[in-house]
């Protein structure tokens, strides 16, 4: 095992910086997905709100593989993607229907009040979104969003079956070559914890420091439900 | 406009919520810098009354003039209303992740498109109006029931209101606590600004109120002035009501 971390280190390196690139990017468009998807969620219009309830119902209710598989032929049908990005984008499609469930909860979670307030002091709808209630929704989206971003780094290795050679990708043709399936996977897999690890650790960093001043003296937030895939 | 228009004036006012109908034909009118306190009780659309005024809620019948203009929400900007008719909540609502001073400053800044350093400046001059001149930079989770709600009026009144509207401003209060928030109401009420306000504590209402207006099951059934309301009320609904919260 040892021999294996040591004779492919770069290999790895390289792969770990392919994993973050593809994991960072997918999130920050699932963000952006998923901000998207939870105000036409919380639209009264019937039509926004439920295209937004296919688009979750769907996601959530097929494998990634198979949302990956059919994403990537379906997107290189309509244009000439490279891989990486066609593997990003089915990522941040997978993950924004997560991201868009988790931003409804917080933002519907913030007390009424808040927005009636922000109204009655002759701020416009939008507005009030963006000053009161959506600073307050990010800070409770903190903790379930960390989680969906462990579970989008560790979902990144699915796009190996498109050949990009993130992490897992890098551990499929190492064991193909040195017939030491086991031991590479093994590696494959400390690569992965570390990650996590770190993000963890980031994370609550993240939380901790959000929880300063503002909240100290507030009652217990409700732990917020999301689903887990 | 002239000084006899009336500062508020509800024609007919109708609200349904679905098939409830809780306000059942209001009519009321409010003189500038007059003080009326709304009483009655529980469910009778006191509340509901204050909503639809600033327009948080709306009624689906009759006719509401602020400061002698007529409010039609399908053609009037309702913020640049809202923005003149302040109001304040039961639960205080106020900003927790942002101190005492942006509280205050929030709408100036963004609606009324005040310079930082006035805004600051304004607000600053409302909290020592207040008695919060040493807790700017203080926030929300970091003070008393008095103080926040004290903080929530000076919120509104940055928006510099014609009318401001309180709905059960003390009842969250404990009871140490409600003798601050009275005083910062009256010393506005003695200013002279208009004032609607919903609450429990007739002591207010005999001292500061110009009227009292009684409301049940979504009508107004008696008006008058504080002493008579309470020394001879007309009504048995309200003497029945009034023995029961004195
Ligand atoms: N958003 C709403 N949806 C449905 N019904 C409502 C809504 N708001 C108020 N109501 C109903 O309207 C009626 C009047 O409520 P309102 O809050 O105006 O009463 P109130 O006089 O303020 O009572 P309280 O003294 O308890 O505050 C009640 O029956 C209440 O249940
Ligand atoms: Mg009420």
């Amino acid at each position: 095992m040892l021999s294996i971390l040591q004779e492919h280190f770069f290999a790895f390196l390289e792969a770990t910086s392919m994993t973050l690139r593809l994991t960072a990017i997918s999130l920050l468009l699932a963000v952006a997905v998923g901000l998207i998807v939870a105000f036409l969620k919380l639209s009264p219009n019937r039509l926004l709100n439920g295209a937004a309830n296919v688009y979750i119902t769907v996601i959530r209710g097929t494998p990634l593989i198979v949302q990956l598989m059919f994403l990537y032929f379906g997107i290189s049908r309509l244009i000439v993607l490279s891989s990486f990005w066609a593997g990003a984008l089915a990522l941040a499609i997978h993950a924004g229907a997560y991201v868009a469930e988790i931003f409804r909860g917080a933002i519907q979670s913030i007390d009424k009040g808040q927005m009636e307030a922000s109204r009655s002091l002759g701020i416009p709808y939008w507005q009030s979104m963006r000053l009161v209630v959506l600073p307050q929704a990010f800070r409770r989206a903190v903790p379930p969003l960390g989680n969906q971003f462990i579970i989008g780094l560790k979902d990144s290795s699915l796009v190996a079956y498109l050949g990009v050679s993130e992490i897992y990708g890098t551990a499929l043709s190492i064991q193909a070559e040195n017939f030491q399936p086991f031991e590479t996977y093994v590696v494959a897999g400390m690569y992965y914890l570390v990650l996590v690890l770190i993000f963890t650790l980031l994370v609550n960093r993240l939380e901790a420091r959000l929880d300063v001043e503002k909240r100290r003296n507030e009652p217990e937030v409700p732990q917020l439900e999301y689903a887990t895939p | 406009m002239s000084n006899t228009e009336h500062m508020i004036k509800l024609e007919d006012v109708h609200k349904y919520f679905g098939k409830l109908h809780v306000l059942r034909g209001i009519n009321l009118e409010v003189d500038r810098s007059d003080v009326v306190v709304l009483i009655g009780p529980s469910g009778s659309g006191k509340s509901t009354l204050l909503r639809c005024l600033n327009f948080l809620e709306l009624a689906q019948q009759g006719s509401i003039y602020i400061d002698g203009q007529l409010v039609d929400p399908d053609s009037t900007n309702l913020d640049k209303v809202r923005a003149r008719v302040g109001m304040v909540f039961q639960h205080f609502n106020l900003f927790p992740h942002k101190n005492v001073l942006e509280n205050v400053t929030m709408a100036p800044i963004n609606v009324r498109k005040e310079k930082k350093k006035a805004a600051r400046e304004k607000a600053r001059a409302l909290l020592s109006q207040v008695g919060l001149e040493d807790k700017d930079r203080a926030y929300p989770s970091q003070l008393s029931g008095g103080q926040k709600q004290r903080v929530a009026i000076a919120r509104a009144l940055a928006m510099e209101p014609d009318i401001m509207l309180f709905d059960e401003a003390t009842s969250a209060l404990d009871p140490e606590l409600v003798g601050e928030v009275l005083q910062v109401m009256q010393d506005l009420a003695a200013e002279g600004m208009t004032m609607l306000v919903v609450t429990h504590e007739m002591g207010f209402a005999r001292e500061v109120a110009d009227r009292v207006v009684m409301m049940d099951e979504g009508l107004i059934i008696e008006d008058n002035t504080p002493q008579q309301m309470f020394d001879s009320p007309k009504e048995e609904r309200t003497s029945k009501f009034l023995r029961q919260v004195l």
